[in-house]
């Protein structure tokens, strides 16, 4: 690569490294390798023979093979013109160099977990693989098809390509991809599934969260802790907190709240100001100035672009401009002096967050209490700060050359570079609804992360114009009481998903254990987590190949009540407002008899038979129509869509959660006056069973509860932000003002015997979630029922009214138990049992009173046993197996 | 102090501990403090004697009713509060009949609001009406509510809002006699029920029957009725000047007065809201031997002596509910000493326990009796 002599090398590694390099320089010489032709021929012959390599003219010399692989495939990144390798050599060096430094100081690897070397796939980079992929198959079809046709000795016409170019190869392949979510490009090695997911707009938490969700690319099965563990570097980059449990355990990440991913921006003007600021390129210097201490190599998205001697001025050269706009705000330069290089990094997919700038010398942060003030009368916006350089944004790398202080009170100045803009924003969208959560053990915060995304609220402001597949909604929600600043800021406070219920912790009658709660009758009657159901039924009217059509026929002109088809308008679908009962008819659809054969074929009578196929409410809980819209679909054929909907009182077995990761189902409801009430009268609306705190340490709850309670006393919505909200010393003061007692916890009436309780119970209001787990949708019990056609046992599941498995351990139980006759009523009985006769001669199955194969009538008896069992011998049979039954008498 | 006084303490008050509330419940079985010679029977004359109501305070609308009744024990004034809460009967929207709604709000949440609006209807002109039978002019009233939103020549939205208010009643049968003097109507017309875009219209036909707040708590007649019982702070050891004057200030109701002998004493007892500021150990607290700190006040309630509160939702004044809610206690009380008359209760009731030892007479079958 035009480095010929052992000292160049020396040189461009390191002299230091000398030693190490001598034995690697020693094999060389051994080996015959002493010229450029040699090495080239070495490494020809250690080439796999490629027929042809490119689309150049003739056949090259392996020589010639060797120095166009040494171009184009040994560090591909790094261009190579008119084969002057000098970069890539350089590189090549470097590379040595840092592994003669890991050997030799033991250790000094890069971390594949640290953030700062990883990059985000973005949208773009997904589509353009995409693209090239397809575009590269559309060239290989038509190249192939030219080919073809060329290749054709009397051709008639012209050979037009752009006739044979398909319009739609492109637009296919991309409306499949983004459909399916799957990403397979055998090009590019990928096979990826659920690359695109449809966002979950079940609640407005969920949407948000989907939306700020990053997957790792690592395979779930493996059992590896280091990259699911938390690293340092995602301080302030991803949330701490929200992550899923399970398999995908520390994979799926989310975004913080002022996390920026970058974007490619481009690095052309970059260089020149490099250069401009002192960068001698590195065309110019030989391996001893590169390694001289003090010079800095100068990196450039990779690739190096020069040397440094200064390499400070520099830097602050580039974050000068960067601040003044000069270059892009998201551009991350940093010096590396372990390393003793600067790395400029403009391309897209890092993590980086605003941070405010100090002074350097005095430690002022430059926003203070004036640009605080201008933002607030909104004389500038963020913006601005950004535009003006008062904040700016940092990637984990550049973030690590930066001594950033939490607060003002803990800038050290002349050291201090930065200030963090607010701790809260450490956390996501998703953990930032949760009160005082730095009091919680940090898993029930995870744990709040994931049922956020459950609660049933508001999900938009168009929740009731928009026809969704499933919707929940509340009908009374409320903000809550003990507010978060995140909240503020995503809006949660206008789409709440919850309701503050006076709760009071304490037990209760029994059915209150493992997490139960019990619920007050009179608040449930009076709205407290009542909602509504909306789910979307269509029905499409299609066309059939032999162009006959589905049709709505009209309503029968004398409907009786109780009739099945009472729902219906005079147009034959429902009518909106109306309840339907189970087997009622919704759409009054019928299909043609015949939609094969050609209607030219078909006498008149049997083009206009049509057959019923309407669209049938199948559940036993009657709903309401809600909304009928007509509409069409892509395939322009005419969808009918009714939306229906059920309003729901919480019942025994609903499932609630506060915002701590404590969920449980309610598991009483009681009356009013069966409840404990305190001296003012207030009666609580759930109770709650206290063993839920010692274990779970959800202190968060507790400062809730009091926060909530002070509140509601004074009219205000408390404030729980993560590392700030009210202090305890606050909300225990308003408490004490209103003439409660200082530690939340009120002296209780018993509602059942009148007395006093022998304790004082923790009472106030706690924001509690109503979650999409309903008993409704999962209650299910089977008596006799539809049963599989194959093997004649029950079917499976509670949408096919199915049975409940005895499965394998229950069935152990019962061996173990020895209750063998329970055992063969649950296996055969009262499952699939059947009657075959057995012939005693033969053991095989014959009919009764008549063996086929010894073709006799004498020896049949009538045996029960699993239809399965029968079934298994007869296919044994088909497949040429005989299975002989031997029959001895009792 | 005697045993007799310990008993009598533990008779009639509760103690409020720092951590605990102590003889909260009651003695039941007469016999409890024989030994020291205190009696602790049911005396009928004894009951009649001591049992004492007085009204405290009516609020300016009427609709908040104090008053204080003493001389009895939990039970009875339980009762009582049960009674008001659930079964004390009032007259509730129960059916609302949709004929047009427009209007974003749900048929079934807009019924369920109309359900919970008072209606200012006495429920002694009208009979229970079972579900599935007719509505009659004797057990149902009839509201209608038309209300549609439109934009008048002005360009201004009319009745956009949907107040309680557009509950009209309509005679049904001879009503419009019956109650031409007290026609009957809601009790807030300012309720916000539901809220409309121009061209919106609601039109619905609500049918007002009779239930008790056991039933649905739409026909609970009360916002609340609860009582607490009388409080009584009692200075057990006359502290220091510093912490007399600590816990007169620390008092977030102001129930202590320092005399100016600088003597702490007990003034407005009845302020007093059980947040145990008074008996909460301050930083500097001297505590014994044993770790514990004895507050200069013992904080005690009086268990004979309720004082209950009546919010009435307005349908009825607070009075008329509490002499309704004695009535059905009455009622009950004479059901069952009828059953007790029969002549073959006894053989019945043995029967019952051979078979199963559960019965329908619960707590409230002796006592109410003394009534």
């Amino acid at each position: 690569m035009g480095v010929t002599s052992d000292m160049e090398v020396v040189a461009l590694v390191g002299s230091e490294h000398q030693r190490a390099l001598a034995a690697s320089l020693e094999e060389a010489g051994a080996t015959g390798v002493s010229t450029q032709e040699q090495a080239l021929a070495y490494i020809a012959a250690r080439m796999q023979a490629h027929s042809r390599r490119g689309y150049g003219s003739g056949r090259k010399s392996r020589t010639e093979d060797a120095r166009e692989l040494l171009a184009s495939v040994v560090l591909s990144h790094i261009p190579v013109s008119a084969f002057n390798y000098h970069a890539k050599v350089v590189y090549l060096a470097v590379m040595i160099r840092r592994i003669f430094e890991a050997v030799a100081r033991g250790g000094a690897v890069d971390d594949k977990d640290y953030y700062g070397n990883k990059r985000l796939e973005l949208a773009g980079q997904l589509l353009a693989l995409l693209f090239e992929d397809l575009f590269k198959n559309l060239n290989a079809q038509l190249r192939k098809h030219a080919e073809t046709v060329l290749s054709k000795q009397n051709r008639a016409a012209a050979f037009d390509v752009t006739k044979w170019i398909r319009h739609d190869t492109i637009t296919n392949g991309m409306v499949r991809a983004i459909s399916t979510g799957n990403w397979s490009l055998r090009r590019f090695k990928m096979e990826r599934a659920g690359v695109t997911q449809v966002l979950s707009r079940l609640s407005f938490i969920a949407a948000m969260g989907m939306m700020t969700r990053i997957s790792s690319q690592f395979e779930k099965s493996r059992k590896v802790s280091g990259p699911r563990a938390l690293q340092p570097s995602q301080w302030g980059m991803l949330c701490p907190s929200d992550t899923p449990e399970g398999e995908s355990c520390g994979l799926v990440k989310n975004l913080a709240l002022l996390t920026h991913v970058t974007t490619d921006s481009s690095d052309d003007e970059l260089a020149a100001l490099a250069y401009g600021l002192g960068v001698e390129p590195i065309s110019m210097v030989s391996g001893f100035e590169i390694n001289t201490p003090g010079v800095y190599l100068v990196f450039v998205n990779g690739l190096i672009l020069g040397i440094h001697a200064a390499p400070n001025e520099l830097v602050a050269g580039l974050r000068a401009l960067r601040r003044v706009g000069r270059l892009s705000p998201f551009i991350s330069i940093y010096r590396n002096d372990e390393r003793e290089t600067v790395h400029v990094a403009t391309d897209g997919g890092r993590l980086c967050r605003p941070l405010i700038i100090c002074d350097e010398a005095s430690g002022q942060p430059r926003v203070g209490a004036v640009e605080l003030a201008e933002l607030r009368q909104g004389l500038r916006s963020f913006d601005d700060f950004v535009a003006d350089g008062l904040i700016e944004f940092l990637d984990v790398n550049e973030e690590n050359g930066a001594h950033i202080a939490l607060y003002e009170r803990e800038i050290v100045p002349g050291l201090t570079t930065h200030l963090e803009l607010e701790p809260l924003t450490l956390l996501g969208v998703c953990a930032g609804l949760i009160p005082y959560p730095h009091h919680n053990q940090s898993p029930r915060n995870t744990y709040q992360c994931a049922m956020g995304k459950q609660a049933i609220g508001a999900i938009a402001y168009n929740q009731l114009t928009r026809i969704d597949t499933l919707l929940y909604t509340l009908v009374y929600p409320q903000r809550p009481l003990v507010q978060t600043k995140t909240i503020e800021l995503i809006g949660f406070h206008k789409l709440p998903a919850g309701q503050n219920a006076m709760v009071a912790v304490m037990s209760y009658s029994g059915y209150d254990i493992e997490d139960a709660s019990v619920l007050n009758k009179a608040s449930l009657d009076r709205g407290y987590g009542r909602c509504t159901v909306y789910r979307k039924y269509a029905a499409s009217i299609r066309q059939y190949p032999n162009q006959t059509i589905d049709r709505i026929s009209a309503r029968p002109a004398d409907v009786e009540p109780g009739s099945q088809y009472e729902i219906l308008d005079e147009d034959g679908i429902c009518e909106v407002g109306l309840a339907v009962q189970e087997g009622n008819v919704m759409i009054k659809k019928e299909s043609p008899v015949n939609t094969s054969e050609n209607l030219a074929n078909l006498d008149a009578q049997n083009t206009t038979l049509y057959q019923p196929s309407p669209l049938r409410w199948k559940l036993s809980i009657p709903n309401v129509v809600d909304k009928v819209m007509i509409t069409s679909n892509a395939s322009s054929s005419v969808v009918i869509k009714v939306l229906m909907r059920s309003t729901r009182r919480p019942e025994v077995g609903d499932k609630f959660s506060s915002r701590h990761g404590q969920k449980g189902v309610c598991g009483l409801i009681v009356e009013q006056e069966d409840m404990p009430f305190t001296d003012e009268g207030i009666v609580p609306d759930m109770v709650m069973n206290p063993h839920g705190f010692p274990s779970r340490m959800t202190c968060g709850k507790l400062l809730e509860l009091m926060g909530g309670k002070a509140g509601a006393i004074e009219g205000a919505f408390h404030d729980g932000t993560v590392f700030a909200g009210d202090p305890v010393g606050e909300l225990c003061a308003a408490l004490i003002g209103a003439g409660y007692s200082y530690s939340g916890k009120d002296y209780l009436t018993s509602g059942i015997t009148g007395e006093p309780l022998s304790a004082y119970v923790f009472f106030g209001p706690i924001y509690y979630q109503k979650l999409k787990h309903m008993v409704m949708d999962k209650m299910h019990a089977r008596a006799r029922g539809p049963r599989a056609v194959l093997t004649r046992q029950p079917t499976e599941g509670r949408s096919r009214s199915g049975g409940l498995r005895l499965g394998e351990m229950e069935r152990d139980c019962l061996i173990a138990h020895g209750t063998s006759a329970l055992l063969i009523e649950r296996l055969m009985v009262s499952s699939d049992a059947f009657t075959v006769h057995v012939c005693r001669e033969c053991g095989l199955i014959g009919y009764k009173d008549w063996c086929q194969y010894c073709r006799a009538t004498a020896s049949l008896s009538a045996v029960q046993l699993p239809y399965a069992a029968k079934l298994l011998v007869q296919e044994l049979a088909s497949m040429n197996v005989v299975a002989r039954m031997r029959l001895e008498p009792l | 102090m005697s045993g007799k006084d310990v008993a009598t303490k533990m008779k009639t008050r509760v103690i409020l501990g720092e951590d605990r509330i102590l003889h909260g419940s009651s003695f039941d079985a007469p016999t409890s403090f024989a030994s020291v010679g205190v009696e602790n029977g049911l005396n009928v004359e004894k009951f009649t004697e001591e049992v004492k109501v007085e009204v405290n305070d009516v609020s300016e609308d009427g609709n908040d009713l104090v008053f204080e009744l003493s001389g009895v024990d939990a039970p009875l004034a339980n009762t009582l509060r049960r009674i008001l809460l659930s079964e004390v009967p009032t007259m509730a929207i129960e059916i609302a009949e949709f004929r047009d709604n427009t209007s974003v709000i749900q048929d079934e949440v807009f019924a369920h609001r109309l359900g919970l609006v008072p209606i200012k209807a006495d429920p002694a002109f009208f009979e229970t009406h079972v579900s599935g039978n007719e509505h009659t002019p004797e057990n149902t009233l009839i509201f209608d509510l038309n209300v549609k939103c439109f934009r008048d020549i002005n360009n201004e939205v009319v009745n956009s809002k949907v107040f309680a208010s557009a509950l009209v009643w309509t005679p049904f049968g001879e009503q419009a006699e019956r109650f031409a003097e007290n026609p009957p109507q809601v009790v807030h017309p300012d309720i916000l029920l539901a809220k409309l875009a121009p061209g919106q219209r609601i039109d619905v036909r609500c049918y007002v029957t009779k239930g008790v707040g056991k039933v649905h708590a739409k026909w609970s007649p009360v916002a609340t009725a609860s009582y607490r019982l009388l409080p009584e702070p009692v200075i057990v050891a006359q502290p220091k000047s510093e912490e007399a004057s600590r816990i007169a200030q620390t008092c977030p109701t102001k129930v202590f007065d320092i005399e100016d002998s600088g003597e702490l004493v007990v003034a407005r007892p009845r302020q007093c809201t059980m947040c145990r500021e008074c008996i909460r150990p301050p930083p500097d607290a001297q505590h014994s031997a044993h770790g514990v700190y004895t507050p200069a006040v013992e904080l005690r309630r009086v268990k004979t002596h309720f004082i209950f509160s009546v919010e009435s939702t307005g349908i009825l004044p607070p009075d008329r509910l509490v002499r309704d809610a004695i009535g059905v206690l009455k009622d009950r009380a004479l059901f069952y000493a009828e059953l007790f008359d029969q002549k073959d209760f006894e053989e019945h009731m043995a029967a019952a326990s051979h078979s199963d030892g559960d019965d329908d007479a619960s707590d409230d079958e002796t006592k109410p009796m003394l009534e």
